[in-house]
Formats: C-alpha cells, sequence, structure tokens
C-alpha cells in the first residue's frame, strides 16, 4: 500500500511538470489550431540545455532554466519561420524542426544522457533548505511553479496581444481584416508554446536527475491525451484560468493512470502505444457520434421522427 | 477619396482556368459617396471590394486612398483605412470570443497592440452605448460568445465592428443576402443609418436592385470585369428597375453577339 503512495504522489508530481508542456500544447493546439510536431524535439531540448548547462558550465539551475526557455522560443521561432513565411503546412514545419533538434540536442550534449546526480537543481536546493523529502519538495514546487504559469498567460491571453493571438485562431480572415499581421501572432504563439514546453523539459530533468535525448518522444501525444482528458473532467468549465488548469489536471490523471497501469504489470514499452490508441479512440469518437446521429436523424418519409415544425 | 486607376486582375494566369476579373477598373469615390454595385454572377464586384482591402494583389494599375498608394500594401496594412462587412455572417467575427472581445478588436483596428489590458472598462460603456442602438438587446450580453448569436445579430454586429472607428472606406459585399428577408431589412436599415451619420464613403455590392435604386448617391453596373454604367445624384433618384433590366439586357446581348461574331 505504502509503494502505491509513493508511486501515486511520483505520478502526480510527474503531470504537474509535465503539465507546463501540456499549457504549451494547449495554445497552439486548441488556441491557434497549430499541431505542432516541434514539441517532442522542444521538450527535450530544454531538458538537454538545461542539464548541459547546470554540468558542464556550472550554472545556477534557475537561470538554467531560464536560458533553456529561451532555446525553446528559438526552436518555435524556426518553426513559425518555416510555416508562416515558407507557408510550409505547420505539421511537415514542426516535424523538420523536431528531427533537426534530435542531432542538435545530441551535440549540445555530445553524448546520448546527462546525470544530474551531485550538482544542485532548483529542488536540491529547496531540500537542502527547508529539509524536507525531495518527493514532497518536487510535488509543492512543482504545483507553485504551474499556478505561476497558469497566472502568467490567464493575464497575458487578456491583453491586447493575447486577445489578437486567440482570434487569429478563431477567425483569421477576420483578425487580418482589423490590421493584424496574422504571420506574427502565429509566430508568437509557436514561440510562446515551445518556450514553455523546453521550460517543462527543462524542469522535468531536473527533477528526474537526468537529460536524455529521447526524453521528449511522444510529448506531444501525451499533451494531446492530457488535454482531452482534461477537457472531458472539466467540460462545463468557461473561465480561461479553468481551462488551463483543467489542462495540467489532465496531465495529472495521465501520469496517474499510467503508473497504475504500469502496476498492473503492462510493459513500459506499450505505453506509448496505449497513449496513441488513447488519442486516436478520443479523436475519433466525436465523429463517430457526429455520423451516428446523422444516421438516427434521417428518415425517408421526412415527417417520420416528427422533425418537421 | 478613394481612387481607382487601370486595375486588372486575372486569376490563375497562363493556365486553362485562366479569368480575367478585372479588366482595367477606374473609379473615383468622392467624400462621403455611398455607391451601389450591381452586376451578374462572375461579374468581379466581390473581386474588385476584395483588391481594394488587399486580399489578393493587383496585376496591374494603381489604388488610391487619400492620395495614398495602397496597391502594394499587404491586406493587414490596409485596414486602418477600410472597413469590411462579407456575405458569410460566420466571417466577420470571432465565433469562440464574447460581444465585448470582438469589438474590442475592431475597436483597435490599424492601431498598434501591446500589453495593456484587451477590453477596458472604459470601453465597455462605450460598448453598451453602441450596442443599444442596434435594438438587438446586445447590450445585456456583452460577455456571451459570438457564436450563439443569430447570423443577422452576426451581422448587424459585425457592422457595428466595421464602423466602430471611423472607416475611410466601408465595404460591404452582398451582407445581407445570406439572412431572411426580415433581418435583412434589419441590417439594411442600419447599414443606411451608420453610413449618413457618419457620411461613410461606401462601396455596397447588392443583387436586390430595389435595394441598390434606394439606398445611396450612386449606383455602378458591372459586367465581365468592367464597369459598364456609372449614375449619380439626380439621374439615379429618377432610376427605375425596367432601366436596370434593360442595361443589363444590352450588356450581355453585347457579348452575345460577340460570341456569336468569333464563333462565326
Ligand atoms: N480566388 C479566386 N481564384 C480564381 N478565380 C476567382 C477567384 N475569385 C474570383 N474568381 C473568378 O473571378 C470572376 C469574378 O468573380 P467575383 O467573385 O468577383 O464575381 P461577383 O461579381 O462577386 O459575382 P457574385 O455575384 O456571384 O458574387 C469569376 O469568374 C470568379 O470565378
Ligand atoms: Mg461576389
Amino acid at each position: 500500500m505504502n509503494g502505491l503512495l509513493v508511486s501515486l504522489e511520483g505520478a502526480i508530481s510527474q503531470g504537474v511538470l509535465w503539465g507546463i508542456m501540456v499549457l504549451g500544447v494547449y495554445i497552439t493546439y486548441k488556441l491557434l489550431n497549430i499541431a505542432d510536431l516541434t514539441v517532442d524535439g522542444s521538450f527535450a531540448l530544454g531538458g538537454c540545455v538545461c542539464a548541459t548547462l547546470i554540468v558542464s558550465g556550472q550554472m545556477n539551475p534557475i537561470l538554467a532554466l531560464f536560458i533553456a526557455t529561451l532555446a525553446g522560443l528559438l526552436a518555435g521561432a524556426i518553426t513559425g519561420f518555416l510555416h508562416t513565411i515558407f507557408e510550409i503546412p505547420a505539421i511537415l514545419a514542426g516535424i523538420l524542426t523536431q528531427i533537426a533538434l534530435w542531432s542538435i540536442n545530441l551535440r549540445i550534449m555530445g553524448k546520448s544522457n546527462v546525470p544530474l546526480l551531485k550538482v544542485d537543481t532548483i529542488f536540491s536546493k529547496v531540500v537542502n533548505f527547508l529539509g524536507m523529502k525531495q518527493m514532497h519538495v518536487t510535488l509543492i514546487l512543482g504545483v507553485l511553479i504551474v499556478l505561476a504559469i497558469i497566472a502568467i498567460l490567464y493575464w497575458f491571453f487578456g491583453t491586447e496581444i493575447g486577445s489578437v493571438l486567440r482570434a487569429t485562431g478563431n477567425n483569421e480572415n477576420m483578425i487580418r481584416a482589423l490590421g493584424v499581421n496574422t504571420k506574427k501572432s502565429k509566430m508568437v504563439a509557436l514561440m510562446l508554446s515551445n518556450g514553455l514546453v523546453a521550460l517543462s523539459g527543462g524542469i522535468v530533468a531536473q527533477s528526474q536527475k537526468y537529460a536524455d535525448i529521447g526524453m521528449g518522444t511522444g510529448a506531444i501525444v501525451i499533451g494531446l491525451a492530457a488535454i482531452v482528458i482534461g477537457d472531458v473532467i472539466f467540460r462545463k468549465v468557461r473561465n480561461f484560468a479553468g481551462i488551463l488548469t483543467s489542462a495540467v489536471v489532465g496531465s495529472v490523471v495521465y501520469f496517474v493512470i499510467r503508473a497504475l497501469v504500469l502496476r498492473l504489470g503492462m510493459n513500459a514499452n506499450d505505453m506509448k502505444l496505449f497513449s496513441a490508441v488513447f488519442v486516436a479512440l478520443a479523436l475519433c469518437i466525436p465523429v463517430l457520434i457526429r455520423k451516428y446521429k446523422q444516421r438516427r436523424d434521417y428518415s425517408e418519409g421526412g415527417e417520420k421522427n416528427g422533425n418537421t415544425i | 477619396m478613394v481612387t481607382l486607376s487601370n486595375v486588372y486582375k486575372t486569376f490563375n494566369k497562363g493556365t486553362i482556368n485562366e479569368k480575367k476579373a478585372l479588366d482595367g477598373i477606374n473609379l473615383q469615390l468622392n467624400e462621403g459617396d455611398f455607391v451601389t454595385v450591381i452586376g451578374g454572377n462572375g461579374a468581379g464586384k466581390s473581386t474588385m471590394l476584395n483588391m481594394i482591402a488587399g486580399v489578393y494583389p493587383i496585376d496591374a494599375g494603381k489604388i488610391l486612398v487619400n492620395q495614398i498608394n495602397i496597391s502594394r500594401k499587404e491586406e493587414y496594412q490596409r485596414a486602418i483605412h477600410i472597413g469590411r462587412v462579407f456575405q458569410d455572417p460566420m466571417m466577420g467575427t470571432a465565433a469562440g470570443m464574447e460581444i465585448q472581445e470582438n469589438l474590442s478588436l475592431a475597436y483597435r483596428r490599424g492601431q498598434k497592440r501591446g500589453l495593456s489590458w484587451g477590453v477596458t472598462k472604459s470601453e465597455k460603456v462605450l460598448y453598451h452605448e453602441k450596442l443599444k442602438m442596434l435594438g438587438l438587446g446586445l447590450e445585456n450580453r456583452m460577455s456571451s460568445k459570438v457564436g450563439l448569436l443569430s447570423g443577422g445579430q452576426r451581422q448587424a454586429l459585425t457592422l457595428l465592428m466595421a464602423t466602430l472607428v471611423e472607416p475611410k472606406l466601408l465595404l460591404l459585399d452582398e451582407h445581407t443576402a445570406a439572412l431572411d428577408p426580415k433581418t435583412a431589412k434589419t441590417v439594411l436599415d442600419l447599414t443606411e443609418k451608420l453610413v449618413s451619420e457618419s457620411k461613410l464613403t461606401t462601396l455596397m455590392v447588392t443583387h436586390n436592385m430595389k435595394d441598390a435604386l434606394r439606398l445611396g448617391n450612386r449606383l455602378i453596373m458591372m459586367h465581365e470585369g468592367k464597369i459598364i454604367y456609372d449614375v449619380s445624384g439626380e439621374e439615379k433618384q429618377k432610376l427605375q428597375v425596367s432601366d436596370l433590366l434593360k442595361k443589363f439586357e444590352e450588356a450581355s446581348h453585347g457579348s452575345f453577339a460577340n460570341d456569336r461574331m468569333l464563333l462565326a
């Protein structure tokens, strides 16, 4: 039982820290209607940059996170550049950046894995200061960081520029007719999104005490799964802060489910299959429901179901 | 003042689908002109409006607004001069955003946008007042999502948004065509009111010849990418639907005869 509780707390913390990545995915996927596959690469980028700076550069772990975020902004800018200036479809632009980042990440680290033992992380600093257990610190600090990010995003998307980004996702033609360069707004959204994703990668690397070239693989699917779960749980929520929170809660639920099925004996390598099937189902079900309703409401005579007024 | 001189546009040049949509358009709009635009399907009416708004670049010619040449400017750069309402009520508003948010986006048309709050308190007062004028009760639903509104309500809102900051030119492209007759009338009355209140220079495309005759001080008829008829003032006042039909007839017969000659 104790083992279960420990693994659950670990899963919740993981869900919270990965939740920052989910917020990034939310910005592009939900607000801007762009499926951005840069995410897998920029998540690992964040981890790699952060770990390398802390280990080889002996940098302060907070400063390292800051620079990891900048690296993510840059990655998003490259995808944005390919998509908006050269009109490459967003999915393809994202894949190109993602693939390029694999090599870049290896170059940054010089090897495929950088351990963060015996160095300071934001978590070890707090552990040393407060004398609490690392596990609890990870969760508490994670929640505080996420709340701060949600507050900042809530503010940002209420500003003039934030409103423009939302409008770009809503009705691009309209906001262009109102004088907005929508290429620029997509660029800003992709940068902001990947900045958050890289920040998440950096924090996750610090919490798990290593960065790995493969740590971002499948991140986009986790992001989508978390958003879908959050949507289902918080179906009624309309407030923007609530919606952002639901994405993070979705991430937590995802990692808890994951921990449980792993405990039930599922092979960890099958987890990606599980996530992919889950997201595919989540995307299929609304379509199936729509088709079913169409068929149900159809009647040859035209009046059978009392559909006439 | 708005001037189009020798504006040409051909779509899909050099392909089998080549289509000459604008064939040397010359048009000068005086300050406060309210021009109704009529013509058959494919005459180039929408294309002319789209070229002015910068949706596509023109092939040749010049478009001037208050002596400023805007022909090479991007669509978003021209927005500072131009207010637009489209045929499709979905096109002019952001469905997933609140009524007041939509208005606030329009309130900053052509302005630089920064990190100050998207909808300020004083703006809300202004929007309340403006919405009340529509008489649709929208002033009590300012934080409702626009997606919940009917087509007519959305079109009225779009019209308000297009004129919230006075445009140098208002472009209306069959903006009542998708509405039922009663709603169409409401939106048309509102159009008349907004345009006359601020004496807006306006181009309004319509398929309804009665509206084209009743509204505005000037009427132009287009055919195959050309302006074939341009009347204003008293002459327009005297015009009847039958006169317009005759003009149409003449125009299409002319081309029919030409086709025959080519074939012969
Ligand atoms: N984006 C485009 N690509 C290719 N052809 C186009 C495009 N837009 C318009 N056309 C063509 O240009 C011609 C003029 O079209 P336009 O839409 O301006 O006509 P219109 O006068 O507005 O007609 P309607 O009354 O049907 O709206 C048509 O033959 C049309 O098929
Ligand atoms: Mg048209």
